[in-house]
């Protein structure tokens, strides 16, 4: 009988093992190293500036970031940008408002209390002008995706040649990362595409990484403040059952039975 | 017994105790004898609780800013996990806490299997604990539609067009628990509220699930019925609560690193697009404590068949106190039963895993195979168990029979061995 539950057990860890096999067909994403990853993990302030002007200058113009608002950019744990420059910024889109008194939109420059200005009017406005697609909203793009940031990093730098035998229709790409290899997003990034003010050479691997780091933020705006409130609560944790176990050895002696 | 009784000394608290004897309540409650034997396995009731006041607690704060509108829900979420200070905080404090909340009852519920607390004169105990069980289970179901995420969306299709499987009535009944023709606002509305409701019915369960307790007293290790008090109990204060709030304290650590540093590891990417009833995801996955009755739906080819085998899998354990039918409840003194549990166990682990991939050729007929198995070890192994296995001698008391007067357990087993080599 005995025998017989271990033959069982021994099979079941095989299967565990042979399941993980077969997961780990999965593609090997790019590796970098992100600075925000780990318990004291941090933005790196300049990657997030940079990013931002990445996706100001490349991204925005097919894609939003809806939840996002312009005085997020001076917000402490993000791109920290100072407040005037984050007006600056604002102020350098033209926000549609209203109605006025006479009952009538209008165009103003933004406020820091905006959100980000989206690229088209409407989902349809927007796949009308990607042919059929659309450019999915940016904000919380980075945990919306299987691989999270890994994947996002690979997929910008992933456009190839087609291998031989794959034919693709008008307006689709090959990417190596992408679900099903075909992207209907053309490459976007190339070597200098943008000038970085920092004098960061923007390589594609750069500003890869930078509009990365980005949308990490954008999608976890709070990730600083967790990670020092996580340290915290751990260590205060810690403490305290250490000191609570010490007490309950304490009080249980009092009897003889082992706890 | 604790050497002091509280008595209410002053006229308005021995008038209302009088009338309700709230404030003496404490008394039966810190003095509740309780096994010291009893092992960390047995701490996750408390732990229990404390998980479901937590979600009470934050539950309601987040449904403060909550929007329980098709077109606002998911960006109401986003709005607690940007703008309401300290949002994302309680937004993962309350999702992780969900699966905290599984995990720690699961270890419940097996600490149960094992040590045979199921068993009379506990039966009603468990019983309410298996409602607590499914209510917990519609209450994850709900809360995880209010995101309004993909799999939100998705998993709800999924959920309620089971019950279109009904014969005759089945379309009718889903048109009826959707609102509508689809998924759409009527049904997060409606699950909302359901939402909000069930925790509440689980307090009240959880309180019927403790008097009942306090009736036969706790089942413990060794499986015995105990004098009570007597010198194998111990008061519940302080020596119970503090055991308790040492583990409590562990399971919060474990708890804390979930919440601060892998928030999402235990959802799903999906849930981060909002839904879309045109674009279906390429797999529909349940949450994690979920995935093993799914992984059994699956495994039958029949729609109804797979729904009702799904829902036997869990009503089979309200059974359990009458298909186990062995007088001995602790699986120490029942060497054969001790297998068949641990195999359950990887049954239920492998269900798990099967029912997270898709199913089709080596899945499926994994998941077929350990099917079977769950519904042979409660249907057919443990009715036969009860009469074929030879257990060991059961010792009378906690303390007595065993040598060097240790009621550790590890100890009682090593007398075990030493008797049987003799």
């Amino acid at each position: 009988m005995k025998k017989f539950s271990k033959i069982l057990s021994f099979i079941g860890i095989f299967f565990c093992f042979s399941f993980q096999a077969i997961s780990a067909e999965k593609i090997e994403y790019l590796k970098t190293d992100w600075s925000f990853k780990g318990l004291f993990g941090k933005f790196d302030r300049a990657a997030l500036q940079r990013g931002y002007q990445v996706y100001t200058e490349v991204c925005s113009s097919c894609h939003s970031m809806k939840y996002l608002s312009y005085r997020n950019l001076a917000e402490k744990g993000g791109p920290e940008f100072t407040e005037e420059q984050a007006k600056a910024i604002a102020a350098s889109f033209e926000v549609v408002d209203g109605p006025n008194s006479d009952g009538e939109m209008f165009t103003r420059p933004g406020k820091l209390s905006d959100k980000f200005v989206m690229p088209y009017e409407n989902v349809k406005a927007a796949q009308a002008a990607n042919g059929g697609a659309y450019p999915p909203d940016m904000s919380v793009l980075a945990k919306a995706r299987g691989g999270g940031v890994d994947y996002i990093y690979s997929l910008l730098q992933g456009y190839e040649d087609p291998p031989v035998g794959v034919n693709l229709d008008d307006g689709v790409y090959y990417n190596k990362f992408m679900y099903g290899n075909k992207i209907k997003m053309a490459n976007q990034l190339s070597d200098g595409l943008v000038e970085y003010s920092d004098g960061t050479v923007a390589s594609v691997e750069q500003m890869s990484k930078d509009v990365t780091t980005f949308l990490m933020w954008s999608a976890e705006p709070h990730l600083e403040a967790r990670h020092q409130m996580g340290f915290k609560a751990i260590v205060y944790l810690i403490i305290l059952t250490v000191l609570v176990y010490f007490s309950m050895k304490r009080i249980w002696s009092r009897i003889e039975t082992e706890v | 017994m604790s050497d002091h009784q509280y008595t209410p000394q002053s006229k308005f608290g021995k008038w209302f105790n009088d009338r309700l004897p709230l404030l003496t309540l404490a008394n039966h409650l810190t003095d509740y004898p309780t096994p010291k034997n009893l092992n960390y396995w047995w701490t996750f009731g408390g732990i229990l609780t404390f998980c479901l006041i937590t979600q009470i607690v934050t539950g309601l704060v987040l449904a403060m800013h909550y929007i329980a509108h098709a077109d606002m829900a998911f960006e109401s979420v986003e709005h607690i996990m940007r703008d309401v200070n300290y949002g994302w905080l309680i937004r993962y404090i309350h999702a992780n806490g969900a699966s905290m909340f599984f995990l720690a009852v699961y270890i419940h519920i097996f600490r149960s299997l094992f040590y045979g607390s199921y068993k009379s004169p506990r039966e009603i105990i468990w019983i309410i604990g298996i409602i607590i069980y499914l209510l917990m289970m519609a209450a994850a179901f709900m809360g995880y539609v209010l995101p309004w995420g993909q799999m939100s969306f998705w998993g709800a299709t999924v959920i309620t067009n089971l019950f279109s499987a009904i014969p005759l009535v089945g379309e009718g009944i889903v048109t009826w628990l959707w609102g509508g023709y689809s998924v759409d606002n009527p049904t997060l509305t409606r699950f909302f509220t359901l939402h909000y409701l069930i925790p509440f019915l689980i307090l009240g369960l959880v309180v019927l699930h403790i008097w009942a307790l306090h009736v036969p007293g706790n089942n413990n290790p060794v499986g015995i019925d105990i004098k009570k008090p007597s010198k194998d109990t111990v008061p519940f204060h302080p020596y119970i609560v503090i055991k308790d709030g040492f583990a409590l304290l562990m399971f919060m650590i474990v708890f804390a690193f979930f919440v601060f540093y892998t928030p999402n590891i235990l959802g799903h990417a999906d849930n981060y697009i909002e839904a879309d009833p045109l674009v279906t995801p390429a797999h529909i996955v349940p949450e994690w404590y979920l995935l093993p009755f799914y992984a059994i739906l699956r495994s039958v080819p029949d729609k109804l068949l797979g729904v009702v085998a799904m829902l036997s899998a869990i009503f089979i354990l309200a059974a359990l106190p009458w298909l186990d039918t062995s007088k001995i409840r602790s699986a120490v003194f029942r060497p054969l039963y001790k297998q068949f549990y641990w195999i359950l166990v990887a049954d239920v682990l492998i269900l798990g895993y099967v029912g997270a991939m898709p199913a089709e050729g080596l899945y499926l007929l994994i998941a077929r195979v350990a099917t079977a198995y769950y519904f042979l070890h409660f249907l057919v192994v443990l009715p036969i168990l009860g009469f074929k296995e030879r257990t060991l001698p059961v010792p009378l008391s906690i303390t007595e029979p065993i040598l060097a007067g240790s009621p550790n357990l590890a100890t009682a087993r090593e007398n075990k061995r030493l008797d049987k080599l003799k």
